[in-house]
């Protein structure tokens, strides 16, 4: 932890002087489209770790670069998607990942939306609800009453 | 000496701000016409020290005064003019008074232009916005004073980040603060409501411009940070979900839902507590974005210990503000009886759907912007939430919002039948599905994005335009057209609006589904093609700028054998700060960006070359913009300056006639 701690500060202090980059360079390009495409999508996914908020896909950073090359060699020794992303998981941490697990925990997180949703949709409902019966009421309120009929019937008759 | 002046307007502007909160507050309670109407002068001149406070930094900014410790670390004397005024702002300390300064702005407007509020609410509003005003001018004199002078002052400065040396960037923050503030404006008007206990029509109208006018700059502003982020950061990505960027996106939200539930409150008096709430929510949402902002705990998990005292300063401003707000609100909520009465469809309804969808994304935002943090402190798992949660629980959100509001913002008050609406806006439909089908048919991908995106955004601006059309009444043609002119700037403020939403659907969508990338080592005079593209690198040279040194790339593109541009892509040192930055170079296009982007040198001769062809990417912010000038057509409807009306002088007691 400690070691990990002194790499990434000393990178990151080391950061400013370092080339500057592009993301993506041209020699880490694979010759197989097909297989690159698939490597640029699984970058997207993956978090530059000394950056402020970037994928390795986007990112100058030397250690950015470092990881699109071992994710192009995990999938040029013929890793799965799953594969390659565990790979790198192993070494550097959950961190790593842009898209959070669905375990434990990080349920709370996906599930989030729908069930604010629900209960969202439950509240406006049930005010929904409220307010239409006020509107029944305050109809009501303003009908005439069978006596207030009757009478009504009898002037009109006349 | 203009330095200490600075100083010494800003901890008046702090004296005066403890007496407006104070004063009118035991004034309103008491009945005292004397003790409300000093709100009106302290606002004033709390307006004007923090003004005077202001200008003396920008001085020191533009004179280069080195003597000032946030000169030194954020100018230098070669930087040029426009930096070295932006470079106040630019900064910590420079950018919490620009805050201030604009929170004076918005207090002193509602005492200039409050003349039509009752005396009580208005000394009640001007004294919350003043302890607003309180709590943050002790943030920067007790922990962010951008008046500290150095012992020993350098020959020269550090020099500003360079990636903020940028126009765009240059008035980024003051159009974010003036959103981000203004909805203090908002805040204050909720609290003053609660203390009156009281919520009516009248209220809903004296509130709503205020929220416009924020969500207006915040519009402009995050529009103006996202097309910054295009064209500088050299790929010309334009969102990424940074805690940053969410720090301004979800107040907009907040403030968006904010505005149509306003609607309900001053047309149909309903909806009224759950106004209160979002107008409290709004402001939280901005002090909680300035949290993240200005403590950088979400950004990287080591700036919050570089400044715990900031942050924790912040966090205590925000807890004391939301759960004063919060604990007023559930004393005194359950006495706003609502008036209105409506069927569930409806406008109403659909303005309560859209609240729904517009309040809930804006917690999912919040929900995966702290996850990070909330993960790391109770379940001891160090992770990111980044762009692939984000797009996928917040994308169907706005997809719901696209597809209900052309149909909402047609129903009728109170009672609507769904297959009558539905009928006017058959146009609408057929069109929609019809470009759907189109583009489905015509994409060389197999994207279903582009399609979808480019559907829902005609349905929203055909829908807008149906709107406009069906408020001009039954008559012919020509007599309608006539009417159209003349419709309330409202009416077409609403229409403005929501077509602008719907052109930056159009461009998300297109942008993302056909960007084209190509990325290689090109020689100087050798030609490649991308997409329908013929590009030559045809030289590279050095340049020198102002502050900077440049490499500088020629680059000819030609289609079908005619020169559309010659493009200048640079990449640049900035030594003083010692910091590369790519200035891509842009030929804009109303259909598509060519995007063009110089490297290094490589090794085996040559420069590494990035091309992109980015489709629509321009409507994104035209229709930010658009929607902005919505805001403001809005913003000047004549029922506004009626209610604000204020300046003219009315006899007591007689109801303005309108």
């Amino acid at each position: 932890m400690m070691m990990r701690i002194l790499a990434v500060l000393i990178a990151l202090a080391l950061a400013p002087l370092a080339t500057p980059a592009f993301a993506v360079l041209p020699d880490e390009v694979l010759e197989d489209p097909a297989l690159e495409a698939r490597a640029r999508e699984l970058s997207k996914e993956l978090r530059c770790l000394v950056c402020r908020n970037e994928s390795i896909d986007e990112s100058n950073a030397g250690l950015a670069r470092d990881l699109r090359l071992l994710l192009r060699e995990r999938l040029l020794a013929g890793d799965s998607d799953e594969e390659a992303i565990d790979f790198i998981v192993d070494r550097y941490g959950e961190y790593v990942l842009l898209r959070p697990t669905m375990s434990g925990a990080n349920l709370a997180l996906w599930l989030s939306a729908p069930l604010m949703l629900l209960l969202a949709l439950g509240i406006g409902a049930g005010y929904l609800r409220r307010r239409s019966a006020a509107a029944v009421a305050a109809a009501e309120a303003e009908a005439l009453s069978p006596e207030e009929s009757a009478r009504l019937k009898d002037i009109l008759g006349q | 000496m203009i330095a200490e002046l600075g100083h010494f307007a800003l901890i008046l502007a702090f004296a005066v701000a403890i007496v407006q909160a104070i004063v009118p507050l035991i004034g309103a309670h008491k009945g005292w016409p004397g003790w409300m109407a000093v709100a009106i002068p302290a606002a004033t001149l709390q307006f004007v020290l923090v003004g005077i406070s202001f200008f003396a930094l920008t001085y020191a900014f533009v004179t280069s005064d080195f003597s000032l410790r946030l000169v030194v670390i954020n100018s230098h004397s070669l930087k040029p003019m426009l930096y070295k005024v932006s470079g106040v702002w630019g900064n910590h300390e420079g950018s919490m008074l620009l805050w201030v300064w604009i929170l004076a702005l918005f207090g002193g407007c509602a005492a200039w232009f409050g003349g039509g509020l009752p005396d009580r609410l208005r000394a009640r509003v001007l004294a919350v916005q003043a302890a607003v005003g309180v709590a943050f001018f002790a943030f920067i004199i007790f922990t962010s004073n951008p008046f500290l002078r150095l012992a020993v002052p350098p020959f020269d400065g550090q020099d500003l980040n360079p990636l903020l040396q940028d126009p765009g960037l240059a008035f980024h923050p003051p159009f974010l603060y003036l959103g981000y503030v203004g909805l203090s404006m908002s805040f204050s008007f909720a609290v003053a409501a609660l203390m009156e206990g009281r919520v009516d029509a009248a209220w809903g109208r004296w509130v709503r411009p205020w929220t416009l006018a924020a969500w207006l700059f915040l519009t402009i502003g995050i529009a103006l940070g996202s097309w910054w982020a295009y064209y500088e950061l050299g790929w010309g990505g334009f969102w990424f979900w940074d805690p940053v960027e969410n720090a301004s996106f979800m107040p907009w939200l907040i403030a968006a839902a904010l505005l149509h539930s306003a609607i309900v409150v001053e047309k149909r008096e309903a909806l009224k507590s759950w106004t209160i709430l979002l107008a409290i929510l709004a402001f939280g949402f901005s002090l909680i974005g300035t949290f993240i902002v200005r403590s950088g705990v979400l950004t990287s998990v080591h700036a919050f210990a570089n400044d715990p005292e900031r942050g924790v300063f912040i966090l205590l401003i925000l807890l004391f503000f939301m759960g004063g707000a919060l604990t007023l609100f559930a004393a005194r909520a359950g006495a706003m009886e609502a008036k209105g009465v409506f069927a569930p469809v409806s406008r109403e309804g659909a303005l309560l759907l859209n609240n729904i969808l517009l309040a809930v994304s804006a917690f999912v935002v919040f929900f995966g912007t702290i996850w990070p943090l909330v993960a790391e402190l109770f379940f001891d798992r160090k992770l990111s939430v980044g762009p692939p949660f984000f797009n996928a629980a917040f994308t169907p959100f706005m997809v719901a919002l696209a597809i209900v509001l052309p149909i909402g913002s047609i129903l009728p008050w109170k009672r609507a039948s769904l297959g009558k609406v539905l009928r006017s806006l058959r146009g609408a439909i057929v069109l929609s599905l019809a470009v759907t089908a189109l583009v489905w048919a015509m994409q060389t991908g197999r994207s279903a994005l582009g399609p979808i995106g480019l559907g829902l955004g005609t349905w929203l601006v055909s829908g807008a335009l149906v709107d406009l059309w069906l408020r001009t009444g039954r008559s012919d043609a020509a007599s309608r057209l006539r009417r159209l002119k003349n419709l309330p700037r409202a009416d077409w403020g609403k229409a403005v609006a929501h077509i602008g939403f719907g052109i930056t659907t159009i461009g998300v969508a297109g942008l993302l589904a056909w960007q084209q990338e190509d990325i290689r080592v090109a020689r100087v005079g050798e030609t490649f093609t991308v997409g329908a593209y013929q590009i030559t690198l045809e030289d590279v040279r050095d340049v020198q700028g102002p502050n900077y040194l440049s490499t500088m790339a020629d680059m000819r593109v030609e289609q079908d054998g005619r020169t559309l541009a010659v493009l200048n892509p640079e990449k640049r040192v900035y030594p003083v700060a010692k910091m590369p930055t790519t200035e891509a170079a842009i030929r804009n296009g109303v259909l598509r960006d060519i995007y063009l982007v110089i490297g290094d040198a490589q090794e085996g001769g040559g420069f590494a070359v990035r091309t992109y062809i980015k489709p629509l990417a321009n409507w994104i912010w035209f229709g930010s913009i658009v929607m902005a000038l919505g805001g403001l057509l809005s913003l000047t409807d004549r029922r506004y300056r009626v209610a604000a009306g204020a300046r003219k002088a009315r006899p007591a007691g007689v109801v303005p006639a309108e």
